[in-house]
């Protein structure tokens, strides 16, 4: 039952597209797999896309940040992009704070944020 | 379809049928997508909470009509340990384990009813409750 999110490289960033809810087990293993594509590759940003997510609990949002936080420590930026209307709104009123997170409202919009913290 | 259906929580898997679940009447009840999202997260956060503190327990999901109004009940019970301070757990920001879930009073911020028995040593008792407007 473990199915593993996939990490696509393209040119110096890493783009990941989490396509079904979460499981526990998916979510640390995704929290590896980055890391170790990370290290592989010396990408220097990765972009994780949530557009297909409906809902956050805490557990996959401490992953989360976790593993931002752990891509940081390896000298990777990370941007997540589109939150759902759905997704914010609940995670705001659990009262989960993604502080220091950088965020955009898709794909396109995240890469080109990306590029410009990189290139700063 | 029964207006009463529960998914036993034992391992880290009983958590996603048990927020599946919620999701589905909460669909099929004609919640909007914050509110299904509110009621999925909230399932997800009872579950692992049962999951995490008590080892065992269960999900209930039962349909609610009262006024006229429509709503979701959410039961999540156990026989594990008890919360020995309730004041305190319904505090934001307190956590007994590293982090890990934001706890009861965000679930109680999700959802409009929110009801908790618990007595040391016999168990846990929680009951939310979101209403269709």
């Amino acid at each position: 039952m473990n199915v593993r999110i996939p990490i696509l490289k393209l040119r110096d960033t890493l783009i990941v597209s989490i396509q079904w809810e979460l499981d526990d087990q998916t979510a640390i293993q995704f929290q590896e797999d980055l890391l170790t594509k990370l290290h592989e590759t010396s990408a220097r940003g990765v972009v994780i896309d949530l557009t297909s997510i409906d809902f956050i609990d805490s557990f996959i949002a401490k992953v989360l940040g976790d593993v931002i936080s752990m891509s940081s420590l390896m000298g990777a930026r990370v941007v997540i992009t589109g939150i759902q209307p759905a997704v914010a709104i609940t995670l705001i009123e659990l009262g989960i704070r993604l502080e220091d997170v950088m965020t955009a409202l898709d794909l396109e919009n995240g890469l080109d944020k990306l590029q410009l913290e990189l290139e700063a | 379809m029964s207006n009463q259906s529960s998914v036993e929580i034992q391992t880290e898997w009983d958590i996603v049928a048990a927020r599946q679940l919620g999701r589905n009447v909460a669909k099929e009840l004609g919640f909007g997508t914050v509110d299904q999202a509110r009621i999925t997260t909230a399932i997800s956060e009872l579950a692992r909470n049962i999951y995490l503190y008590a080892g065992q327990g269960k999900i209930e999901i039962q349909r609610l009509t009262e006024n006229g109004i429509n709503g979701i009940l959410i039961i999540a019970a156990d026989n594990g340990p008890g919360i020995p301070d309730v004041r305190k757990v319904m505090e934001d920001g307190f956590s007994t384990s590293g982090g890990l879930g934001a706890g009861l009073p965000g679930v109680k911020r999700l959802m409009d009813d929110f009801k908790i028995e618990t007595t040391l040593g016999e168990g846990t008792d929680i009951r939310a409750t979101k209403w269709l407007r």
